[in-house]
């Protein structure tokens, strides 16, 4: 090997080496003399087509913990020190059962996560057998909670409440008739249509066609033209926005002339950004009320985006009063000990910026509001809040 | 009817951008019997390259079919010295390595060029300008865009051109005797070195081409992109039988349709048995039937065995 193809090689290995491991280069904060290190994990997909929606996620968990040190916290009369211990799962069940081992094995003393419905449920099992607690932002899948595990919490509406609001707003307020439902065969996309499916019908629509797609898909011209052939007034998706936009996009381009409905993770500004034109009237919800609305919420929107310096993309919010949730929990316990904080996260009773947050015996939200957001004029405007005392 | 014609036209636009990238699989494992699958990586670096070429010139006012030409200029350029790069670090050490270890070493660079590019254009989706003309036809009911069209002429374009390349001139001729028998070619007086270096050029050049085209057509761009379509063109490429460019061309095609057809009509057919979920499964089970009964492809492997 020549000395300058050498180099070059090296340069190449130094740069992938750099990148592979950006994050855990990090400086990791010793805590000082005196100073108890409270490790808290935050997993979701930082690579892969979903990375914008896992760096949003981090982000808040960020604020939460940034917040925390700044107001110096005491456990059992000393000084705490919180640190974020931030894993990629890339969206993967596979690759999140890896990471929550590894911050297990990090001792963290609880997690943050993860973003999705098919990472949280397997991922909790390891935290359910060490004990630790883990409070996902956003998994809406019924089944994440189902399993009773005394270790898993959410701070959002569960699909049940939200395919729901999603199935009678579409069967009552837009008196859909006929119904066409894609998802995306993931555990969130596949919960939340089957769930719209069954409101829809209890509200006398009919489902014309069921079609499928996969999380990495982009074109969805062969589904759709096959739906268009069965002329509905309104197309559901359960799934996330990297297919939402291109979904949408295409429906408009076949001159499919129906609504198009999608749940929480259609609701972002990406969708309007990169569907443009094609985003104008469709539908989203988002578990809780709006954030405008939200006392907490202006307040909360402004300090995102002067310490990130962009837009909040969906969870961080919620990832925010995860965090601050599994702290508050801590200090009422005056202890960071999992065992002994846990019993006291279950009592949680936390105003936090997207609702109010407690608990039922499975680890759900109480009373989970539900608001249904059209675009209109290329923005997303709250239409009409479900629910919130329900259930 | 009218939804069967929209079927194939959709099937026919998917194939013709498989068929595009498929092509560059097929002429570097025509030449080096090895698959290039860093292919779909140097494809998103040119959608890459071209979208921040086209966001800065249409800051500078110029006008669309300008920027165009010049996004896809920078672009072709870029991916043209990458792909010489990729070549020259992890290809051409290892030409005497046993087969696995290039693999191994694209699937290395793969992996970097989608980190690198995830630091450089961040782990957004970004919107891709809409350039290329968008009316749309109607065509017994049936809807079609330009930049369809648009895919569908050029790369059939390509496609000729290469063949052209390949069977009339001399660089063609040369690619086709190092293709044949390296050691040979090269006592007979033929560069290797610097056909190989030309093929994953032109290879480059044409993932280039692919990822305007492609970016153009969904109106997004992202660092993951390459790597699905890269899969899926990969199968095309063996499916026609890899390291013959008619054959990437048959099995893109083939495959958009297969795909476009199988996820419109597999439920209907099995009586909601089979849902479009299985569209993938069908297009793999169609690919394992070929190669059960034609194990080197539909149209047959490369000219001539490696010695």
């Amino acid at each position: 090997m020549s000395p300058k193809r050498s180099a070059l090689t090296l340069a190449l290995l130094l740069t992938a080496t750099l990148a592979a491991c950006g994050k855990s280069a990090a400086p990791t904060g010793t805590a000082a003399t005196g100073e108890l290190l409270v490790k808290i994990g935050s997993v979701a997909p930082l690579t892969g087509p979903q990375a914008h929606l896992g760096k949003d996620n981090e982000n808040g968990a960020r604020l939460a913990i940034e917040d925390a040190n700044a107001k110096s916290i005491s456990i059992a009369g000393q000084k705490v020190h919180f640190e974020l211990v931030s894993e990629d799962d890339q969206a993967d069940p596979k690759t999140a059962t890896i990471v929550a081992q590894k911050l297990m094995d990090d001792k963290v003393n609880g997690v943050i996560g993860h973003l999705n419905s098919g990472t949280s449920i397997p991922a909790s099992r390891i935290y359910h057998d060490l004990g630790i607690p883990q409070i996902s932002p956003s998994a809406t899948a019924i089944a994440y909670t189902a399993q009773n595990f005394n270790t898993a919490f959410r701070v959002m509406a569960n699909d049940g409440q939200q395919g729901k609001a999603l199935g009678d707003f579409a069967a009552s307020n837009l008196s859909a008739k006929k119904i066409a439902v894609i998802d995306d065969r993931t555990a969130y996309g596949q919960g939340l249509a089957d769930e719209f499916i069954k409101a829809a019908k209890a509200g006398g629509a009919t489902i014309v066609a069921q079609e499928y797609t996969s999380d990495k898909a982009v074109d969805f011209t062969a589904v759709l033209t096959s739906i268009k052939g069965k002329q509905p007034d309104l197309v559901f998706f359960g799934g996330m926005d990297p297919q939402g936009v291109p979904l949408v996009k295409q429906l408009k381009a076949l001159g499919l002339n129906a609504k198009f409905m999608m749940g929480d993770g259609g609701f972002t500004p990406k969708l309007i950004e990169l569907a443009g034109a094609a985003a104008e009237g469709v539908y989203a919800s988002l578990p809780g009320v709006p954030l405008a609305q939200a006392p907490a919420g202006k307040d909360f929107t402004q300090r995102y985006e002067a310490r990130f310096k962009q837009p909040i993309q969906q969870y961080a919010p919620y990832c925010y009063d995860a965090v601050n949730v599994m702290i508050a929990a801590m200090q009422r316990a005056d202890s960071a000990d999992p065992a002994k904080y846990l019993p006291e996260l279950a009592k949680t009773n936390h105003d936090g910026v997207t609702a109010k947050i407690a608990f039922d015996a499975k680890g759900d939200l109480t009373g989970g509001a539900v608001t249904l957001y059209q675009v209109q004029q290329g923005k997303w405007q709250p239409v009409l809040t479900m629910g919130g005392a329900a259930k | 009817m009218e939804i069967l014609l929209q079927q194939i036209l959709n099937g026919l636009v998917q194939g013709s951008v498989y068929a595009l990238v498929a092509l560059g699989y097929t002429m570097v494992y025509g030449i080096l019997g090895l698959i290039n699958f860093a292919h779909g990586e140097v494809l998103m670096v040119g959608a890459m390259v071209a979208l921040s070429v086209m966001l800065k010139l249409i800051a500078a006012g110029l006008a669309a079919p300008l920027v165009l030409l010049f996004g896809l200029l920078v672009a072709i350029l870029v991916c043209m010295a990458l792909g010489y790069s990729i070549e020259r670090v992890a290809y051409r050490p290892l030409r005497n390595a046993p087969r696995l270890a290039p693999l191994i070493t694209a699937i290395g660079i793969s992996i970097v060029l989608q980190n690198l590019a995830m630091i450089f254009w961040g782990r957004e989706y970004r919107a891709f300008p809409a350039l290329l003309p968008n009316g749309t036809h109607t065509l017994g009911g049936a809807v079609i865009n330009d930049t369809q069209l648009i895919i569908i002429f050029v790369s059939l374009l390509v496609m000729a051109g290469l063949l052209l390349l390949v069977h009339r001139t001399r660089l063609g001729r040369a690619m086709r005797a190092v293709a044949e028998n390296p050691a040979a070619a090269q006592l007979m007086g033929v560069d290797t070195n610097r056909v190989i270096s030309v093929t994953f050029m032109l290879g480059s050049a044409l993932a280039a081409v692919a990822g305007l085209m492609v970016s153009a057509n969904y109106g997004i761009v992202h660092y993951y992109m390459g790597f699905i379509l890269g899969l899926k063109a990969f199968t095309a490429a063996v499916l026609g039988g890899i390291g013959n460019l008619r054959g990437a061309m048959l099995g893109g095609v083939l495959l958009g349709l297969i795909e476009s057809l199988g996820a419109g009509y597999i439920g209907g057919l099995t009586g909601g048995f089979l849902g479009s979920n299985y569209q993938d499964v069908f297009a793999f089970f169609v690919l394992i039937a070929v190669l059960v009964l034609r194990p080197s492809g539909l149209l047959g492997e490369r000219v001539a065995e490696r010695a």
